[in-house]
């Protein structure tokens, strides 16, 4: 048998590897089967919906570009903004694994190594259960810091020079330069840009301990639309 | 050891093997290897920070890592191995392949595959699944050209009377575990599951296409050539079951020990971490067992140049392996996860077990293949020896420098401490890189000068019509 065709087959190649998909990938699977897979658009959050503003009123012009105008009407341009902050986390997650990003940066935090004071809360499982984790981002090497709590971190500007030129804001960083994220310039992110930005300002924002920001107000754009109305 | 055949008269080469066809497989399996190379040095040169190309779309480092491990995987390694099997199989069953038409068909299509691949991920169309970015919309096609890769190969051996040579039990092993892992892989987790079980099926793919498809094919490859070279038959027998069923046993558990200390199950890390331990016990016996073949002839690794590539080869695998069993305790990775220890790892086993062995199998059938000497011996040596001692400088390097780079983590400085310190050690890489690149250089050098010698050059490949 250990040395028969049907025994290697059937025994070693079909048993020993069902074995370990069992064990390996159904067990988790069956573990976790419980926890709601989000989409996109459940995982738009106030957080998030702040940055994707903050884009609209830093660079008017690459934004609407890139989307057109919001509607007029609050209760529309709630959907609207919505609906796009969605789409845009979407692209700017395939850009993030088209450009390999995820193999310089990880997106898990250890209970180890003092990583939960560098970069905040250990990860959790619920985390990754949705669909922008499909498949995961934990990643393997981290030449540059983990990104899982990076959202809200920095300021939009600051990550689009950033991507545009890593050295001018980090002296001596070995990451390369996305110019191609931008029409020219830092200020100028086309529709890549904003999406690599959307989903960068993503990462962790789910988190309670999302840090710096004031409180978020629904659709703050345009500035005049009376508090009064909207309450 | 019974080989069904011993009596038989053994059929003619020209009628089993189909050469030209290895000699393609191979030459494509440089020409990948080359391909990898270079972006393994526009990676390189960015980490050094001197990129001439920094900003460059097509030229994004980032881009090129990936088709840097996937031209290994898939281009290099895969090709070299298909062109081994089809010289193996046949000689070993003493029957061809199940169609010529089929192997030429496999050859386009799998050029096919990988190229586009490259091209996929240039594109910026990579899937987010490490060593198997190959765009989603080019995976069902991979996945049939595998399944055609087994039908090919598994018709003669299923013919076959009586048990095996340890050989095919890897090989027929392997055919089956490759289709099964990339259908895991690929498919799993975009389809079926996201998160944290995607991260375990994830896990489980970088690591079963190592020790599924490419250790399989290795060590079988190795069962083949050594006696063949050292004209002995293995030293022994029962320790071969015991390398093979422990392999198959205990390899295809361990897909965890890559995501240590994630949001996955303790358990089930704990459980990938002993069986990681145990399938290292198994290697040993597999390594002792080939030096004790070794053990009266070691006069041939100075004067047989296969030979020594294929034991330098299994020295680095027992590096690897010791290294494996450290490193996938939790104590070590604490240290060592994410830094350059892993890279370093990784060279040991692609280039310097696998890599190594196929190397050394090319340097010894293109001499059988082309009918003639190699035209240097020389250029021979300092292709083995510039490979080696590039590689090993370079794992030896990067082993370092992720131990540094653990430190600093751990120790909380400041985030660019870890890139400085890591500076002298990415710039002894590149060198280690280009020492491994000249070795290639010379063995292409060697093969066109023996190819302009060889009789097949003056008519022989004009005159037979492509049937592909």
């Amino acid at each position: 048998m250990l040395e028969s065709k049907a025994g290697i087959m059937l025994i070693a190649g079909l048993a020993f590897f069902g074995l370990a998909f069992v064990s390996n990938a159904v067990v988790p699977a069956l573990m976790y089967q419980d926890l709601p897979e989000l989409t996109a658009e459940q995982l738009v959050n106030g957080n998030l919906r702040y940055q994707f503003e903050d884009l609209a009123r830093r660079y008017p012009e690459p934004f609407e570009k890139a989307y057109g105008k919001p509607p007029e009407e609050v209760a529309a341009r709630e959907k609207w903004f919505n609906q796009k902050t969605a789409d845009t986390l979407r692209l700017g997650r395939k850009l993030y694994v088209g450009e390999a990003c995820w193999h310089c940066h990880s997106q898990f935090v250890r209970p180890v190594s003092n990583e939960e004071q560098r970069f905040g809360p250990v990860s959790k499982s619920i985390e990754y259960q949705n669909e922008l984790q499909r498949p995961v981002m934990f990643g393997t090497r981290r030449v540059g810091p983990d990104l899982s709590r990076e959202g809200g971190r920095r300021s939009n500007d600051w990550q689009a020079v950033h991507l545009f030129k890593p050295t001018s804001l980090s002296e001596g960083s070995p990451m390369p330069e996305y110019p191609w994220f931008f029409d020219g310039s830092p200020d100028k992110p086309n529709a890549r840009g904003l999406a690599v930005l959307t989903y960068i300002q993503w990462l962790g924002s789910w988190l309670e301990s999302y840090p710096y920001y004031e409180q978020y107000q629904p659709t703050p754009l345009p500035a005049e639309i009376p508090s009064s109305k909207t309450e | 050891m019974t080989n069904e055949s011993l009596t038989r008269d053994v059929p003619p080469n020209r009628a089993l093997i189909e050469e030209r066809l290895v000699v393609w497989y191979f030459l494509a399996s440089i020409a990948y290897l080359f391909i990898s190379m270079l972006g393994g040095f526009l990676m390189a040169f960015q980490l050094i920070r001197h990129n001439p190309f920094n900003g460059i779309e097509l030229l994004s480092p980032g881009r090129w890592r990936m088709i840097h491990t996937n031209a290994i995987a898939y281009g290099f390694l895969a090709n070299a191995f298909l062109g081994n099997l089809h010289w193996i199989v046949p000689r070993l069953t003493l029957r061809p392949v199940f169609s010529r038409t089929l192997s030429y068909l496999i050859f386009a299509a799998w050029q096919l595959v990988v190229l586009s691949t490259a091209g996929g991920i240039l594109m910026g169309e990579a899937q987010g699944l490490e060593w198997g970015e190959t765009p989603v919309w080019i995976d069902p096609v991979a996945q049939l050209g595998l399944g055609l890769v087994a039908v090919n190969f598994m018709a003669p051996i299923l013919k076959i009377k009586g048990p095996m040579y340890v050989t095919l039990w890897y090989f027929l092993a392997a055919f089956v575990w490759t289709f099964l892992t990339y259908a895991m892989g690929n498919f799993v987790p975009q389809y079926f599951v996201c998160g944290t079980s995607a991260g375990a099926v994830g896990g489980l793919f970088i690591h079963d296409l190592v020790g599924l498809f490419v250790t399989p094919l290795g060590w079988g490859s190795m069962y083949f050539f050594v006696p063949i070279l050292l004209r002995k038959p293995i030293w022994s027998h029962g320790m071969s079951m015991v390398g093979f069923w422990g392999l198959a046993f205990f390899y295809p558990l361990q897909g965890i020990h890559h995501f240590l200390y994630t949001p996955i199950p303790m358990f089930l890390q704990y459980g990938a971490i002993v069986s990681t331990i145990a399938v290292e016990m198994v290697v040993l016996t597999v390594i002792v067992n080939f030096f004790g073949t070794l053990k009266g002839s070691s006069r041939a690794l100075a004067t047989n140049l296969p030979i020594r590539w294929f034991f330098t080869g299994m020295v680095f695998y027992a590096i690897t392996c010791a290294q494996c069993a450290l490193q996938t305790t939790l104590t070590f990775q604490a240290l060592i996860h994410f830094s350059d220890w892993v890279v370093g790892h990784a060279h040991l086993v692609m280039f310097g077990v696998f890599g190594q062995w196929l190397l050394g199998v090319m340097t010894y059938l293109f001499p059988r293949l082309l009918k003639t000497e190699w035209a240097s011996p020389k250029l021979c040596e300092w292709h083995f020896w510039l490979s080696s001692v590039g590689l090993f400088t370079m794992a030896l390097d990067l082993t370092l420098a992720g131990l540094f780079q653990g430190w600093s983590w751990a120790a909380l400085q400041p985030w660019d401490a870890s890139v400085e310190i890591s500076q002298p050690f990415w710039i002894v890489r590149i060198f280690a890189g280009i020492a491994m690149f000249a070795g290639q250089v010379l063995f292409c050098v060697n093969l066109w000068k023996t190819w302009q010698q060889s009789p097949l050059n003056k008519a022989s490949l004009k005159s037979e019509a492509l049937p592909a």
